[in-house]
């Protein structure tokens, strides 16, 4: 059964420096209040598994949390580059970053593959691209039909963190929009975290697409409204893409950057 | 006469191209502003599909991200990515995959992945995301970029995409049969039936050949039967902009849900 506890417990005692933990949400429902929670618990040397590494992972590598990124689309959607991240790919601060780059077809395969208990999964993907010399991928063929597929590792992240809509007083989780691969995410992690929006008598579909993570397939579950903005949680809030396009401005340069997180994450006084 | 730019003859060329009943995978950016002006003019029946996992989705604004809320609620369907891109993508649902990229090659592979060698790039750019399946799965690939030499180069640092390979070579191991059609804001390339290279088909009205080929970063050959694409009309230039003012109105708006300024 899940526990129910607070952001800062749970990380405390699920996220150890050198982890490989997962914060999934695909644009909706990206768990930032825990990520903040990360960044303020000051984890080093974490593996940041994440399609879209997004706002969040631009300021966990700024904040000198990570070692490597596995991903497969580094932007801040629709305004350019996440400049935290390309500081250091480019030019190592705040500390050099190892890169592990897949497609998204990839890394959704992958944990399918994690949540699956499988050690790899199968596609046919990546062919013709130069994205194959340079991660890690094998050609394998089809025992059936000789037809060459590539295969990609199974992704079992330490840690899978997402946020949802809701959660039920005995820890069982709904969501609901767009899931991206979050179910498969906290089924391929040895442990998951999942923050939501509200705690509810009984789990209710808001919208489409509705998710169920029973409550023992999830290690602990903590309240956190609003704790996907500037993401949203349909049914709850909408996208402030006005803070996505303003971020463009606030990350670009290293002294505004950490000014910034500072003031607003770190809860320095200004 | 009615004034456009060349932003706009690109975008209405490319929504030209899109037929009722077709099913089109579509990439944030230009391709997405392109499929919507399709979808509110000639082809309602459009059937557009977002790599969040939005399938038939008609939004009233253009989204800014892949994932926007706008998508999802007036979707026919939302479904998990790894579905999106195994039931849907690979299993070959998909009629027309809508691509743009940092740069493409005269054999029409695209890279969003670095400039310089991927090791220690001048420029990291974003990379994959869902366009190296979408390129080799789709029954074809249509490409939208802003034309210029830093964008059409002879050969590109790194193929995230394939189009036809390295030296031309041809698709035998792919499902889709890649790029058939690169729209720019000067005109209009496909590649060659032969040899695969990109040619110019179609100019944009007032634009010179030489204007093109000086913005090609190889030698541009020409095809003999040439046109001049027929500019926006009025309807379509009303549609496309008041989309267009719709969603600057809409992504500028102060959040009512924002904790944090």
């Amino acid at each position: 059964m899940a526990e129910i506890t607070s952001i800062g417990d749970a990380v405390s005692e699920l996220v150890a420096d050198g982890s490989s933990i997962a914060l999934e949400g695909f644009t909706h429902l990206i768990p930032m209040a825990a990520g903040h929670e990360i960044i303020r618990q000051g984890r080093r040397d974490l593996t940041l598994i994440r399609l879209t590494p997004d706002l969040i992972y631009d300021q966990m590598i700024g904040m000198g949390c990570a070692r490597k990124v596995v991903f497969s689309w580094g932007g801040n959607p629709g305004v350019g580059s996440l400049h935290r991240f390309r500081d250091a790919v480019e030019n190592g601060y705040p500390q050099p970053l190892e890169l592990e780059e897949h497609s998204h077809a990839g890394m959704a395969a992958r944990y399918v593959a994690g949540a699956s208990g499988l050690p790899f999964a199968v596609l046919r993907g990546y062919l013709g691209s130069d994205l194959a010399r340079h991660t890690r991928v094998a050609t394998v063929t089809c025992p059936f039909t000789g037809e060459d597929l590539m295969a990609v590792p199974a992704l079992n992240p330490d840690v899978t963190v997402v946020h949802a809509q809701q959660a039920d007083r005995q820890g069982n989780v709904g969501m609901w929009g767009i899931t991206g691969v979050q179910k498969e995410a906290v089924l391929a992690a040895r442990a998951s975290i999942v923050t939501v929006e509200e705690i509810v008598d009984r789990l209710e579909a808001g919208g489409p697409n509705h998710v169920v993570l029973p409550s023992w397939a999830v290690t602990a579950v903590a309240l956190a409204p609003g704790g996907s903005y500037p993401s949203y949680a349909m049914g709850f809030s909408v996208r402030d893409n006005a803070f996505y396009t303003a971020w463009d401005d606030i990350s670009r340069d290293r002294d505004r950057f950490s000014s910034w997180m500072a003031l607003h994450v770190m809860g320095d006084a200004p | 006469m009615t004034t456009y730019t060349s932003d706009e003859m690109m975008t209405v060329t490319a929504a030209r191209q899109l037929r009722n009943g077709q099913v089109c995978f579509v990439g944030i950016g230009l391709p997405s502003e392109a499929a919507n002006l399709a979808r509110l003019t000639h082809a309602p029946g459009v059937v557009l599909v977002y790599e969040s996992g939005t399938i038939g989705t008609r939004p009233e604004v253009l989204p800014l991200s892949i994932g926007d809320g706008e998508l999802a609620e007036h979707a026919d369907v939302v479904v998990s990515v790894p579905e999106i891109f195994a039931y849907w993508l690979q299993a070959g649902r998909v009629d027309i995959g809508f691509l743009s990229a940092a740069q493409i090659d005269r054999f029409a592979n695209l890279n969003s992945t670095v400039i310089g060698r991927y090791e220690d790039p001048t420029v990291r750019l974003p990379g994959a995301g869902g366009a190296p399946e979408i390129a080799s799965s789709a029954a074809e690939v249509i490409v939208m970029l802003r034309h210029s030499e830093r964008a059409m180069v002879p050969s590109v640092d790194f193929i995230t995409s394939v189009g036809f390979g390295r030296s031309g070579e041809g698709r035998e191991r792919h499902r889709g049969a890649g790029p058939t059609l690169v729209i720019t804001d000067l005109g209009v390339l496909r590649p060659d039936p032969e040899d695969h290279e990109l040619t110019l088909v179609a100019t944009h009205p007032g634009i010179e050949v030489g204007t093109v080929r000086n913005a090609t970063g190889w030698d541009l050959r020409v095809a003999v039967e040439s046109t001049v694409s027929e500019p926006p009309t009025p309807a379509e230039l009303e549609v496309l902009r008041a989309l267009k003012a719709k969603t600057v109105a809409a992504h500028a708006s102060p959040n009512p849900f924002a904790l944090r300024t």
